[in-house]
């Protein structure tokens, strides 16, 4: 091989055999580092495929008892009292209300603040303010409840007397207070992200801030801010301890949320950590209450699938 | 030395003199919450005892969870609110393992009115029945029918979440069947969330384990409840003691596998518990049993009494005599 | 342009100022509504708990005599089990978002792949708790122990972590990768020198969100076996024996401080509702003290990103 320092032959051109040589290994390192991130991707599916069975071994038993048709449609959750009933309506119903408060406290809030901070606000106060609002997914769930229990509720009795000590309202807003992080610290990650340039152009036209974050950011950052509103949305859907606390832990088949209810992860905390024997139906219960949550996750998260690959930019 | 080599002389010293060549040994524990205050009382006393050379860790998976890890061998010592059901003993005879079952103290079951609660002087099983028992739901919601010559006012019910020995214990003595319950009461695994409740409601009636009560005792009042015998006693350590007041006085246990009373480190566990558990049990507001059924017990470890006196099933209003009397099976 | 219409101009001029100013307005609130809340919380906590906050209850043991009781074990097993869950959760998780946003072909199996990831967001914690059980525990034998309490919360924030690190990949401008693919670079070149450090500050703010999260849970962690009374300390990881460092400490058993306060809120003595009040005030400090290195790194990254 010879090198010179001529124009053509500056890069002096390796042999065949080295080329080739060189191009294959680098081809073999780039198939084993892809196969370790393919192998990391493969844990998640794992992860799930390790819950399903889990719960559907469980659920077996469980089913092999109570008949398919009234678990779905008996609208009495008390599988711990003597008299048993397994309908997971009421489960349902108070899961769905409770997220349904919370979805609705945290997205316009957070969504929001996630505007505010990206848009409006001084880099200063972003990056002083961002690590608070953090700091409210790290206060552990057991004090939102209490404060949802103590404070919250109280304050909600002064407005609407008649209202019960537990509820399904005064959870859902605390538990709305405690998903904010997700939902504003992810979205306005999407929405820094999204190019001056694009900005630029817009208060160029003459925009003003709000209207250049409604017309042209968020239709850019919108895959960002949809994936913050589902993982919010999740975490509403499997929170436990605050609703465990404050909505009180008797099962009741209602979408009023000024009444007491019981969510399928609070039935399921309640009961594995409680006093009834492993392998006892009641116990078995709690794996088919689980099968179901995640069922109807699977449906929200489809749905929500479904939205964001239509709404995507690619910019 | 440069002041890095005397930080990292310093750092190494100190590693060095915590890592003191101890004895691995632990007793492990799991099981109720409810037996925890007890358990955890004599675990801190037998380690300061013993200056930290056998080391006891504590669990509260609960009653149900405790035992599934002591019928597999994992744990040396059950703590439970309930005697082993059926299911258990199965569970532990398939896996080989042999128990012996010790009561260690009794909970008095307290039920507790609002203290601006006039009207109620005392309360009969019948009474609590006809507020309590499942046909009570939706239709028994104001004190005038629990009682004509009580007030016109609406019921509040507070009580134990349904997955609780509390649960089970009171609904078997009050109603007559276990976790045979109305099912629209305010239920919480928390006590002191009750407490709150109780307290701040004049119309409120709730129950929980005595020790809640005697720690609120200015936010709350106790009702006497009639006995067997037609008095109506309030509850409190002596009322347990001497067996009258019934039917709302619960023993609690601790079980231990026959396998792990050979380590000695466990044997000195269970004997330092028998031994102090009249005087920890008080602390913690649980009522001591007579000083005769720690001996007793020991007695049994000694002579290798092992098994259930409950034969799987729970039971209501047991004494302490006969208790340690009955014949064990397991 | 007639006056008429300039004078129509400037109205809508005024108007939209206006806007701009009212949302200005109701932004701050709502970050107010937050930022007040979390001040209220952790204050109320620091004013319910002061007396304890003591040198004696860091280094305390539990007891049931409430002023006697400390969070040693506690703050030393939640310090063991963040580690553990760092770093099983944040290698997975970038690998897995990379794998997902650069390798992966837009085909069914993504899709399904996907769906998988945010499906597990919204599980329960306790559910983690009963699989890793039956895996963790059990199948694979790592016992109760800071090892497995670590696996299972990395499990649970690794959804976090994962739609974090995509959407953050997502948002870099293709023109730095094209850049980096005209001058010959492999895929894994333009991601490890590119992709990677520039989508760092979203991954952070996953790794955040999550540990935050796992930080304060207690339902899993008490499935698997965490204890509520444990007067000893793991063993340290530096002995002094060859080979100096040790992982026998991943092998113990442990407790964290939610557990703790879990347990103190519900004795019926007054007393202990100071502890949890303490604990929990201590707990908020260490997420901070968490969170801190990944906030200042985010912060430094961000400020040289300019596109």
């Amino acid at each position: 091989m010879t090198t010179s320092l001529s124009g053509a032959a500056a890069f002096a051109p390796l042999t065949i055999s080295d080329r080739l040589a060189k191009k294959a290994l680098r081809n073999s390192k780039e198939r084993v580092i892809e196969f370790v991130l393919f192998a990391a991707a493969c844990v998640s599916v794992l992860t799930t495929l390790g819950i399903v069975w889990v719960l559907v071994s469980e659920s077996y038993h469980f089913f092999e008892n109570v008949p398919i048709w009234s678990f779905l449609s008996d609208t009495m959750w008390t599988p711990l009292f003597a008299d048993a009933r397994y309908g997971i309506l009421p489960l349902l119903a108070g899961t769905l209300t409770t997220s349904l408060v919370a979805v609705v406290v945290a997205i316009p809030l957070g969504t929001a603040i996630a505007i505010y901070l990206s848009e409006f606000a001084k880099p200063a106060v972003r990056e002083a303010v961002k690590p608070f609002l953090e700091l409210l997914g790290g206060i552990p769930s057991i004090i939102y409840g209490y404060f949802a229990l103590a404070v919250v509720i109280p304050l909600l009795q002064l407005l609407i007397p008649s209202l019960p000590g537990f509820n399904m309202l005064g959870a859902g807003i605390v538990m709305g207070i405690a998903i904010i992080p997700y939902v504003s610290s992810l979205a306005e990650d999407a929405m820094r992200a999204v190019p001056m340039s694009m900005r630029e152009g817009s208060y160029a036209m003459g925009s003003t801030k709000f209207q250049t974050a409604i017309r042209v950011v968020i239709p850019a950052a919108l895959s960002g801010i949809l994936s913050a509103y589902i993982l919010g949305i999740s975490r509403a859907v499997g929170e436990t301890m605050i609703v465990a606390v404050a909505a009180g832990m008797q099962p009741n088949f209602t979408m009023n949320p000024m009444e007491p209810a019981q969510t399928i992860s609070a039935y399921i905390v309640q009961v594995a950590l409680g006093d009834l024997p492993h392998g006892s139906i009641g116990y078995q219960s709690i794996f088919a209450a689980g099968l179901s949550l995640m069922l109807m996750t699977l449906v929200l998260n489809i749905a929500g699938h479904m939205i964001r690959r239509r709404y995507r930019e690619a910019y | 030395m440069s002041s890095f080599k005397q930080t990292a002389l310093a750092a190494a010293l100190i590693v060095l003199g915590s890592q003191a060549a101890h004895a691995q040994s632990v007793v492990k524990v799991d099981g109720s919450s409810t037996v925890f205050p007890v358990t955890e009382a004599v675990a801190e006393d037998f380690q300061k005892s013993k200056k930290g050379d056998i080391k006891v860790t504590v669990g509260i998976s609960g009653t149900g969870g405790g035992f599934k890890k002591f019928c597999r061998g994992e744990t040396d010592v059950s703590n439970a609110s309930r005697p082993i059901l059926k299911q258990e003993m199965e569970a532990c005879a398939a896996a080989g393992i042999k128990y012996y079952e010790l009561p260690v103290a009794f909970d008095a079951l307290t039920v507790v009115i609002n203290p601006k609660n006039a009207f109620i002087k005392e309360l009969t099983v019948a009474q609590l029945k006809k507020m309590w028992e499942p046909a009570a739901q939706g239709a028994v919601t104001n004190w005038k029918q629990v009682d004509p010559s009580f007030p016109d006012a609406p019921l509040k019910l507070f009580g134990a979440g349904s997955d609780s020995g509390t649960f089970d214990y009171f609904t078997e003595a009050v109603v007559g069947k276990a976790k045979s319950s109305r099912g629209d009461y305010t239920a919480s695994e928390d006590d002191n969330v009750l407490v709150q409740g109780v307290s701040r409601d004049v119309n409120a009636i709730g129950y929980f384990g005595y020790a809640y009560y005697a720690e609120n005792q200015g936010k709350l009042k106790a009702v006497p409840v009639v006995n067997k015998a037609g008095k109506a006693v309030a509850p409190a350590p002596q009322a347990v003691l001497d067996g009258s007041y019934n039917p709302l006085s619960r023993p609690i246990f601790i079980y231990v596998s026959e396998k792990s009373m050979e380590k000695p480190e466990v044997r000195e566990f269970v004997t330092f518990y028998m031994k102090n558990a009249a005087t920890l049990a008080s602390e913690v507001k649980y009522v001591p049993l007579p000083a005769k059924a720690y001996e007793t017990a020991i007695d049994h470890l000694n002579k290798k009494k092992l098994g259930t006196v409950f034969g799987g099933e729970a039971e209501v209003g047991v004494t302490i005599e006969s208790l340690l009397s009955r014949e064990a099976k397991l | 342009m007639t006056s008429a219409d300039s004078a129509g101009l400037a109205r809508i001029i005024r108007r939209n100022k206006r806007g701009d100013l009212i949302f200005a307005i109701a932004g701050f609130l709502a970050l107010m509504i937050g930022v007040l809340t979390f001040l209220a919380l952790f204050l109320q906590m620091a004013y319910a708990g002061w007396e304890r906050l003591t040198p004696d209850f860091f280094m305390n043991f539990p007891s049931r005599r409430a002023s006697q009781a400390g969070i040693l074990t506690a703050w030393v097993g939640s310090l063991l089990v963040m580690l553990v869950t760092a770093v099983s959760a944040v290698p997975l998780g970038v690998a897995a978002g990379v794998y997902l946003e650069e390798y992966a072909s837009k085909n069914l199996v993504t899709d399904i792949i996907e769906i998988n990831v945010t499906n597990l967001a919204g599980v329960p914690s306790i559910v983690y708790g009963l699989l890793a059980l039956g895996v963790f525990v059990y199948a694979f034998g790592f016992g109760q122990s800071i090892l497995s309490a670590g696996l299972t919360l990395g499990l649970l924030i690794l959804p976090v972590v994962i739609v974090a690190t995509r959407e953050a990949i997502r948002s870099i401008p293709q023109y730095i990768r094209e850049g980096a693919y005209a001058l010959g670079a492999t895929r894994w070149q333009v991601t490890r020198d590119h992709i990677v450090p520039y989508s760092m500050p979203g991954i952070l703010t996953g790794v955040i969100i999550g540990m935050s999260r796992a930080i304060g849970e207690t339902a899993p962690i008490i499935t698997i076996g965490a204890l509520t009374f444990i007067a000893f300390l793991p063993e340290a990881p530096i002995g002094p024996d060859f080979p100096w460092v040790n992982f026998e400490w991943l092998k113990s058993g442990f407790t964290v401080l939610p557990i703790q306060m879990f347990n103190w809120t519900s004795r019926p003595e007054e007393a202990f509702q100071q502890n949890a009040a303490a604990a929990g005030f201590i707990l908020v400090l260490m997420t901070l003290a968490m969170n801190a290195v990944s906030i200042w790194i985010r912060y430094h990254l961000r400020k040289d990103i300019k596109w």
